[in-house]
């Protein structure tokens, strides 16, 4: 899974190995996978599964990644123009649809590039060498001889043959096992692939082309809603559907358990229905008891807890005499995905088959959880990726698919499209759960941080559909005959869970780090972009702000000071130049500025990132006028598509950071609607310069890394300007006054 | 029931309720997407168009109360093969990641530009205050904004 297994020696030996196709037989090659191949070809080594010429001299690339408004299409195809030697413009991607393309499980963790991009480049390096050595016996040449270039072969004698001509002659030629035997080409050779190459489908959502899975309109096509429970445990105690079935247009009320579903002809119509099936229905006092807000931080290291140590170094030698110790405790509210538009999807059960089409991360898992629900075989359950409002993370999508498929049954042979209201999302959409972490270390007098214990308490991040174990969908656990949730899944380091970055990037001698997975879980709790990397580097990067003020030293200097990695000092060095870092100037009680460093997932990219705030001491308001991070991300795909992620990604950082928690009392959640939980506005956002290092090593994903420490640095630019330091997110205008009184 | 309604200088006939909230006629008899469901409480700007020269939220306006005047969604502003200035200005400065609040934005903007059509950064962020992005591009946004209005200067 990790850059290691790209390097084109091991490519090499991996010669000869020979598993089923995917496209014949689903599932087969498991356990006879190389460790050689790229992590998403193991189970998929058809070459035809990747890529076919098509007879419109087009080439169709399969994804099993999907666009989720980060741009992956784009880049993919890039890739696959370079290493192929075709126009970018011939490429045609096809995106994470169970009927026809290569399962790469889900579209998370900021590796779609080097998952996809590595699987896509190895086929298509394959790809262009049968090409080219039937080329060769077409011409009477040698392979060597020949030069590729936009679609076309080209022997020294000036005979020539498209790529389309060489594959006609032969309609098997591009099948086969992809063996990786061909040689990808050198970053110094790419053309397309570094080239800040517009965003293919963007000419078409600009303009109002039909884009997302909202735009679907099938014939004969009704509209359905859900009326969810009014808090989490409520049961359905009776409903009244007499009144509901004879509104206008209503064609079905579903009824199943405490799901509750009603479909009608005109989407207005539905709306109208599933308001009267809401004030129809009457339902139990139960609630699950939620943790008391006021005080998120102890309420969650009350909960019950399976403790496991995830990092340690230096534990049997004891801590040096003459330390200073310093302890911090942080936390963070559970957020919101938030996404513009609420979770839809389209479901049609035709002649037996139910096919989903569905905004969701993972098309082949969420197949797996429907097909259990709706007890039918997965090969007749089909889940086709369409693009849907942003996605951060695990949001609705894949409930509302199981939703739509529900009601889809209860009207067979017409599709449904149903997409849920904006307090559907915001009531029960997983959220990123509340985390708090706790920091103590040692210092030396030469101001070296000698020993260092973290604890980090928080519900698991991961709770997707397609676990073992039960149905990671909202629905099913309502059902009359209902699922079970999965329990959480173990993610080691260095990917972790509520862990994830909890082990420092830092040099230090002696350490223990454990994570605390909570295993009650009152608020649902799901994936959002970082799991637990945002609140665990929000703690250690605003502690290292704190040691460096015990020890006397500038943040910068702290930092390089407890670092080896020179692509990290790089970093660090690059943003502080950028932003005219100056050693050791004050706040000066409005005005400050702060600094932080991640190495996201501690394999992947890295950032540096320097705040600027100004408080307003008087209303409590942290103004952000400017940003400026510096990234390396290795090698460079599209560097406006990446600079985009990671300026998108600081934007809603500062959200986060500054106004966003799920509210809720003891009952149930209180934040319905945009003013429950406002997020950053235009005014509000800050100006972003973000620099991309220059580097020809392997990609690393750019999505996620540039989260986390947006939100230490803005913390920390907090305490240089006030003197005060706010532990808790958000840091609202309330905390901001309390911590000023 | 029958109501005329004049959407991207085209007269249609549609056969809604009269409290029909304007956004359903759009997107579901008219076949138009830009106009996106976000909120339906007025808040979040996904679903603006322009009516009668106002930026209005289509989710909270009935079909009755739209009457004669004229509804420009982002499909009258131009095509993929013959984009409007805005839209250009917004894919050259790659001014989106999802592209669902984007209809919002560029609705917003065709107003403003409208009304001052050499708005400065300030005014800009203000304009678009009721928009909500998640995906973070609010700074692209403004340089799209003032790309297309140097462009339409021009």
């Amino acid at each position: 899974m990790t850059d290691k297994d790209l390097s084109r020696r091991r490519f090499s030996q991996s010669l000869g190995i020979v598993v089923a196709a995917f496209a014949l037989a689903p599932g087969a090659a498991f356990g006879q996978a190389s460790g050689a191949l790229p992590f998403s070809l193991r189970n998929n080594r058809r070459l035809e599964g990747w890529i076919r010429l098509e007879p419109d001299e087009t080439v169709t690339v399969f994804t099993g990644k999907a666009e989720l408004g980060q741009g992956i299409l784009t880049a993919l195809a890039q890739i696959a123009a370079d290493e192929l030697d075709v126009g970018f413009d011939k490429i045609r991607m096809v995106s994470a649809d169970t009927s026809r393309g290569p399962d790469e499980q889900y579209t998370f963790g900021s590796q779609s590039v080097e998952q996809s991009g590595s699987a896509i480049r190895a086929a298509s390096a394959q790809a262009r060498g049968i090409l080219l050595a039937a080329a060769a016996r077409r011409f009477d040449a040698r392979p060597e001889g020949l030069h590729t270039k936009a679609g076309v072969i080209a022997a020294p004698d000036g005979k020539r043959a498209t790529f389309w001509e060489v594959a006609s002659a032969d309609l098997d030629l591009l099948k086969g096992d992809i063996t990786a035997a061909a040689a990808p080409k050198k970053p110094s050779d790419y053309s397309i692939v570094g080239k800040s190459i517009n965003r293919i489908d963007l000419p078409g959502k600009l303009t109002g082309a039909p884009s997302y899975v909202q735009d679907m309109r099938l014939p004969g096509m009704v509209f359905a809603r859900v009326v969810r429970p009014p808090r989490y445990g409520a049961k359905l105690v009776s409903l009244d559907e007499a009144a509901v079935r004879s509104l206008p247009g209503v064609v079905a009320v579903v009824r199943d358990g405490n799901f509750l579903a009603v479909a009608a002809k005109r989407e207005e119509q539905a709306i109208a229905a599933r308001n009267a099936l809401a004030s129809a229905a009457r339902w139990s006092d139960e609630a699950v008891p939620l943790p008391d807000i006021a005080d998120l931080r102890g309420e969650l290291k009350r909960l019950r807890a399976e403790t496991i140590v995830v990092g340690a170094a230096g534990q049997s030698e004891p801590v040096p005499d003459q330390v200073k110790r310093v302890s911090g405790e942080y936390a963070r509210s559970y957020l919101s995905h938030a996404s513009i538009g609420p979770s839809c999807a389209v479901a049609w059960l035709k002649d037996g088959r139910m096919t989903v089409w569905s905004h969701t991360q993972g098309a082949f898992p969420l197949r797996g959880d429907l097909a259990k629900v709706l007890r039918m075989p997965n090969a007749q359950v089909d889940v086709v990726h369409m693009p849907g409002a942003g996605c951060y993370g695990h949001n609705g999508a894949d409930d509302v698919a199981l939703d739509a498929a529900l009601v889809a049954r209860a009207v067979a042979g017409a599709p449904v499209k149903l997409q849920w209201m904006r307090d559907d999302e915001f009531a029960w959409a997983p959220f990123g759960p509340g985390m708090t972490m706790r920091v103590e270390a040692a210092l030396a007098p030469d101001g070296k941080i000698v020993d260092w214990s973290y604890d980090v308490w928080s519900n698991s991040h991961a709770m997707r559909p397609g676990q073992a174990g039960g149905v990671n969908l909202l629905a099913a656990w309502d059902l009359g005959t209902p699922f079970v949730k999965s329990p959480p899944p173990h993610i080691p380091q260095p990917f972790g869970d509520g862990d994830r970055n909890a082990v420092p990037s830092y040099e230090l001698p002696r350490k223990e780090i454990r994570n605390h997975l909570l295993l009650d879980a009152p608020v649902r709790n799901g994936s959002f972009r970082t799991l637990g990397a945002h609140g665990n580097i929000f703690a250690i990067e605003s502690f290292m702000d704190e040691l460096a003020d015990v020890a006397g030293s500038d943040p910068l200097a702290f930092r390089l000071a407890h670092l080896r990695d020179p692509r990290a000092r790089a970093v660090l060095q690059a943003v502080a130049d950028k932003a005219g870092w100056i050693p050791g100037k004050k706040g000066d009680g409005r005005n400050g500025r702060g600094i932080a460093y991640c190495r996201y997932k501690s394999i992947g990219m890295y950032a540096a990132v320097v705040v600027d705030v100004e408080v307003d001491r008087e209303t409590g308001v942290i103004k952000v006028p400017r940003i400026v991070m510096a990234a390396d991300i290795g090698l460079v795909v599209n560097s406006d598509g990446a600079k985009n992620q990671l300026e998108g990604g600081i934007v809603q950082a500062v959200s986060l950071t500054l106004k966003e928690q799920v509210a809720f009392d003891r009952r149930e959640i209180t934040s319905r609607d945009w003013s429950g939980y406002p997020i950053l506005t235009f005014p509000e956002v800050p100006n972003v310069e973000v620099i991309l290092m220059d580097r020809s090593d392997p990609s690393w994903g750019a999505g996620e890394g540039s989260l986390p420490p947006t939100s230490a640095a803005l913390a920390n630019a907090f305490a240089h300007a006030t003197g005060r330091r706010i532990r808790e997110l958000p840091m609202t205008p309330e905390r901001v006054k309390a911590s000023l009184s | 029931m029958s109501h005329r309604i004049a959407v991207n200088g085209e007269l249609h006939l549609v056969d809604a309720a009269p409290d029909t909230p304007l956004l359903y006629v759009l997107r579901n008899d008219l076949g138009l997407n830009g106009p996106k469901f976000g909120c339906g409480l007025g808040q979040c700007g996904a679903c603006a168009a322009i009516v009668g020269g106002k930026l209005t939220r289509t989710c909270s306006i009935a079909l009755r109360d739209v009457g004669e005047d004229q509804v420009t969604t982002l499909e009258g502003l131009g095509t993929v093969q013959k984009p409007h200035p805005l839209q250009r200005s917004f894919i050259d400065e790659q001014a989106a990641q999802c592209g669902y609040c984007s209809n919002g934005m560029i609705m917003a903007a065709k107003v403003l530009l409208d009304r001052n059509p050499n708005p400065s950064e300030e005014e800009i962020r203000n304009a678009l205050e009721d928009q909500l992005c998640r995906c973070g591009v609010h700074n692209r946004v403004v340089h799209a904004v003032r790309r297309a209005a140097e462009a339409l200067a021009k």
